[in-house]
């Protein structure tokens, strides 16, 4: 209680609360007030904003309900955007942990490894698996988890470094445990504070290079997505920059309330810290 | 805590003004020892970034023979033929030893889409690109730590929550929703300035009249990549400061009766701008990729373009050499990168040097 005290402290943090909330029950109900194709025609094409109330949004270039495409959106968005996240996480914190508990020869390969991933341009990567691979939502999320491990990898194997010396991992050595189970069941939970820190900034990545692919047209073509929707609008953009522009707008804000709500936190828990 | 995920690296702080101006030639040696010991490990990443190109090549569906019949037509036994001819049906091993020894002769291999050696095809676009990123790094390091300072002069002022707020929300614009608004506003509106490409086609113009050309078809792109970095250099740079302003020789530097501007720029700007430099490395690579998105918005015939192509060909070798002169450049860079540090840090690689 305390702490979503201080979480929403800031008026920057209830932004960011807000768009996400707001972001979620889009997602959610999406398939409640848009039941049916998202992508089946609904009216007459390009129809403009606030013409016709039963499509407030209008209509895109093949007449389907724009209103309809962002919600839907919302979910492909979200959903891309935290399974990609949470895999970048996973794979990173393993590395990591590894890479920082075994020291050696494991070590250097695994940093190396790290690094090599670093060099390639992350998004350059993953318009290489997806065009290989071939676009579906789980290849895309594969193709950001690729591009967004490096970072958490880097920061749990600094926090292994500093935690394998403690007593506790002594202590757990001379009970007899297994190295493995020492790293993943001792160690690993203890470093994970600081690699969740970065969730925010991967989740908002993720989401910006999901839209980015989806412009390019590497997106699953089987879902509504954002950045799909901005590159079918690019098309009309003279005539008709609301289609372009309506899902813009989503996609920032989207993004920067992700930011908002990762400062928050990092914030409140910040002054945690120095008040103990 | 956190400004945004890199800023992690430590504010740096020196205030020995003696060391400040080592002699030429310990920096020099210095400098040295810094490029070998990077050189070896840059040859190992290299490596690992091959054999992972290779590995991708592996998986695509098809193989170069495939991709060539597609082209020119051929029957069973001239796909045979080939496959033996270009060594394709032997162990994967002989297959990754002879693209190695291939680019090791810096042979990139043949592209179909462009029915031209790959090499040519990188090489004719890698200049533009470098153009792009070299303008747009500009842009965003030198707006990005101006208004860093700006704002960390005065830590928890309106103007540093102002600027902070609005680079984040800068930062969260997708570069090619920017790209397609300032396209709108500037080019289809205003007619300011032209739409895309790289300069006005069949225009015959030499000299500086092209270079006048090519820089107003540059506004729109550079101003597109580099603006949404700005945001990583602002807020790098006032959180260093506000870092720097509780140090001792900050109250050191007060006590002296300096004046505040003198503070502000040689004290706590300088403490604070060493990790921007440091950014600019590993900024490098990220550029590379947003530059694919802004280059396809904008039609500019660069490396990113070349690489959507491509993709649309379905030509995996040559996006595959996109990625190996990628990785490159990114090599190249951050190591300029670290030695323009060892030059401003006396003590990178001072241990070394037995200074």
């Amino acid at each position: 209680m305390n702490r979503l005290h201080r979480f929403f402290r800031t008026p920057e943090a209830i932004a960011g609360a807000l768009i996400l909330a707001l972001l979620v029950a889009m997602a959610l109900a999406a398939s409640l007030l848009f039941p049916g194709d998202p992508q089946a025609i609904a009216g007459p094409a390009l129809l403009p904003p606030f013409q016709d109330w039963s499509l407030p949004l209008g209509t895109d270039r093949l007449g389907r309900d724009v209103l309809a495409e962002l919600f839907h959106g919302a979910r492909t968005s979200l959903a891309v955007g935290l399974a990609a996240a949470a895999a970048a996480l996973l794979i990173g914190t393993v590395v990591g942990t590894l890479a920082g508990f075994a020291g050696g020869l494991i070590d250097e390969v695994l940093m190396r490894i790290t690094d090599a991933f670093q060099t390639v341009p992350g998004f350059l990567l993953a318009l290489a698996f997806v065009s290989i691979v071939g676009p579906s939502l789980g290849v895309v999320v594969v193709a950001i988890a690729l591009s967004a491990w490096t970072g958490p990898a880097r920061v749990a194997r600094a926090e292994v470094l500093s935690i394998r010396e403690r007593d506790y991992v002594a202590g757990a050595r001379v009970i007899g445990m297994h190295p493995i189970a020492i790293a993943f069941r001792e160690v690993l939970p203890n470093a994970l504070p600081p690699v969740l820190a970065l969730s925010s900034v991967i989740v908002a990545a993720a989401i910006l290079t999901e839209a980015a692919l989806s412009f390019l047209g590497l997106g699953d073509p089987n879902r509504v997505t954002w950045g799909g929707m901005i590159a079918e609008g690019r098309t009309v953009l003279r005539t008709a920059p609301y289609l372009s522009i309506v899902p813009g707008i989503a996609l920032v804000l989207t993004v920067l309330g992700v930011y908002l709500a990762g400062e928050g936190v990092v914030e409140s828990s910040a002054v945690r810290r120095s008040l103990s | 805590m956190i400004a945004l995920a890199y800023s992690t690296v430590g504010v740096l702080s020196f205030e020995n003004e003696s060391s400040f101006a080592p002699s030429y030639g310990l920096a020099m040696t210095r400098a040295l020892i810094l490029l070998r010991r990077r050189l070896v490990g840059s040859v190992f990443v290299l490596l690992i970034v091959v054999i992972g190109s290779f590995l991708l090549l592996e998986a695509a569906p098809g193989d170069a023979v495939d991709a060539y019949i597609v082209s020119t037509g051929g029957d069973a036994g001239m796909i045979e033929l080939l496959r033996h001819r270009w060594g394709l049906d032997q162990s994967e091993l002989t297959r990754l030893a002879n693209y190695l020894w291939a680019l090791l002769h810096l042979d990139l291999g043949h592209s179909v889409t462009f029915s031209r050696p790959i090499r040519d095809v990188i090489l004719e676009r890698l200049p533009t690109t470098l153009i792009l990123m070299g303008s747009a790094t500009a842009l965003s390091f030198g707006l990005g730590s101006a208004l860093g300072i700006y704002a960390g002069a005065a830590p928890g002022s309106f103007r540093d929550r102002f600027l902070s707020v609005g680079s984040l929300a800068l930062y969260a614009v997708p570069g090619f929703c920017l790209g397609l608004v300032l396209i709108v506003v500037f080019a289809v509106d205003l007619r300011w300035l032209p739409i895309g490409g790289i300069e006005t086609i069949a225009s015959a113009k030499t000299g500086l009249e092209r270079a006048a050309d090519i820089a107003t078809h540059l506004v729109l792109p550079v101003s597109a990549l580099g603006v949404i970095y700005l945001a990583l250099y602002l807020r790098m740079m006032r959180a260093g400061m506000a870092e720097a302003w509780r140090q001792d020789f900050v109250l050191a530097a007060r006590a002296r009766g300096l004046p505040r501007r003198r503070i502000v720029l040689a004290h706590v700007a300088r403490n604070a701008l060493l990790p921007l430099v440091t950014m600019l490395g590993l900024q490098s690579a990220q550029m590379l990729g947003g530059s694919v998105v802004i280059e396809s918005v904008f039609a500019v015939p660069g490396l990113g373009r070349l690489a959507q192509e491509a993709v649309a060909g379905r030509d995996t070798p040559l996006l595959l050499g996109i990625i190996l002169v990628s990785a490159v450049l990114v090599i190249v860079i951050n190591l300029l990168v670290d030695l323009a540090y060892a030059f401003l840090d006396p003590r990178v690689g001072a241990s070394e040097a037995g200074a």
